[in-house]
């Protein structure tokens, strides 16, 4: 929509016009990094240069993971990212939040991602790299389970020991560090699941529909990704 | 005779169960088979420490979704673009 569609001239929204939630008594304008996404948003489509800076930060982190996903080294990535946001600027206007913005975003990125590591290095498209192993085998394992013949076949032999204080223990840099060495051992459909769901929030239809795969297939692939740093984590968590 | 035993009662093993967390969570399970874990969960406090752990590893997950800074060649290029676009609405 141009801004000739107004019969009379409407300044429009920044962040600084934009009502907070907070009490009338704090008339201090907000900065962008205060505002949510959706007041970035309308902050951007008025044409607020600094609001505009504070969604491409908050987004860059998860566009680079995102790219990676597709097989992006971290040159590639980059690239990715800025032709995302060129892309996404074009469609801003259109963009009617029937998605999320992050969804929305995503899908701009995976394709361009799939252009780009397709012509570079002939990836096999996601999709089709199904049985590569990735689903095959328990989760936990086979030794830590009693045998036929034992007292109590197929429960635990070597039961997990309860974690002492997970929540704050698992809060911790050293505990995020582990957690992140984890997800990158993981196998890459898991590691792109586990990212998708777990990591960024997205919901099961937008993970299914960003990486062309069946729920079933993505519920595998996520359960398996959490049981691997589950087990990654146990090491850690147990000494 | 004890694999006899094994197969003619209906219930989940602690070897299942583990492979049914996400299942579970999801409402994936069909219903008779959805009782059959909580039951197991009732029973198995072993399997109530390993869905403890899988929910705090969850919960904690998204920690590893950090904010990257942006490189300024990319804050150049897309605030040049963020203009152009502003100038041609």
């Amino acid at each position: 929509m141009s801004s000739a569609a107004f019969p009379i001239a409407v300044s429009p929204p920044t962040s600084a016009h934009i009502e907070s939630r907070r009490s009338a008594e704090e008339t201090r304008p907000l900065s962008p990094q205060e505002l949510d996404e959706s007041q970035l948003l309308t902050a951007i489509r008025g044409g607020d240069e600094a609001a505009f800076t504070e969604l491409v930060g908050r987004y860059h982190g998860a566009l680079r993971r995102f790219a990676r996903i597709f097989g992006a080294t971290e040159a590639v990535a980059e690239e990715i990212v800025q032709e995302t946001w060129l892309t996404a600027l074009q469609g801003l206007d259109s963009f009617e939040g029937r998605s999320t913005f992050k969804a929305w975003l995503f899908g701009i990125a995976r394709n361009h991602a799939r252009r780009r590591t397709e012509r570079e290095r002939r990836t096999v498209p996601f999709s089709s790299l199904a049985g590569d192993g990735e689903a095959e085998g328990p989760v936990v394992d086979s030794l830590r389970f009693q045998g036929p013949a034992a007292n109590w076949p197929d429960h635990w032999s070597a039961a997990p020991r309860p974690w002492e204080d997970p929540e704050r223990r698992l809060a911790s840099l050293e505990a995020r560090e582990h957690l992140r060495v984890a997800i990158a051992e993981l196998p890459e459909r898991q590691r792109a699941v586990v990212v998708l769901r777990d990591v960024e929030g997205l919901d099961s239809e937008q993970v299914c529909e960003l990486l062309e795969i069946s729920e079933g297939n993505q519920r595998v692939l996520l359960h398996r990704g959490r049981s691997g740093v589950r087990a990654a984590l146990e090491g850690y968590m147990d000494g | 005779m004890a694999d006899m035993h094994r197969h003619e009662i209906d219930e989940v093993t602690c070897r299942e169960f583990v492979e049914l967390v996400t299942d579970y969570w999801e409402g994936a399970l069909p219903e008779d088979r959805m009782e059959l874990v909580e039951e197991h969960l009732v029973m198995c406090d072993w399997c109530k420490t390993y869905l403890e752990q899988m929910e705090v590893t969850v919960e904690a997950l998204p920690e590893a979704g950090e904010r990257e800074p942006v490189p300024e060649e990319t804050e150049r290029v897309l605030l040049s673009a963020f203009r152009d676009w502003k100038a041609r609405r």
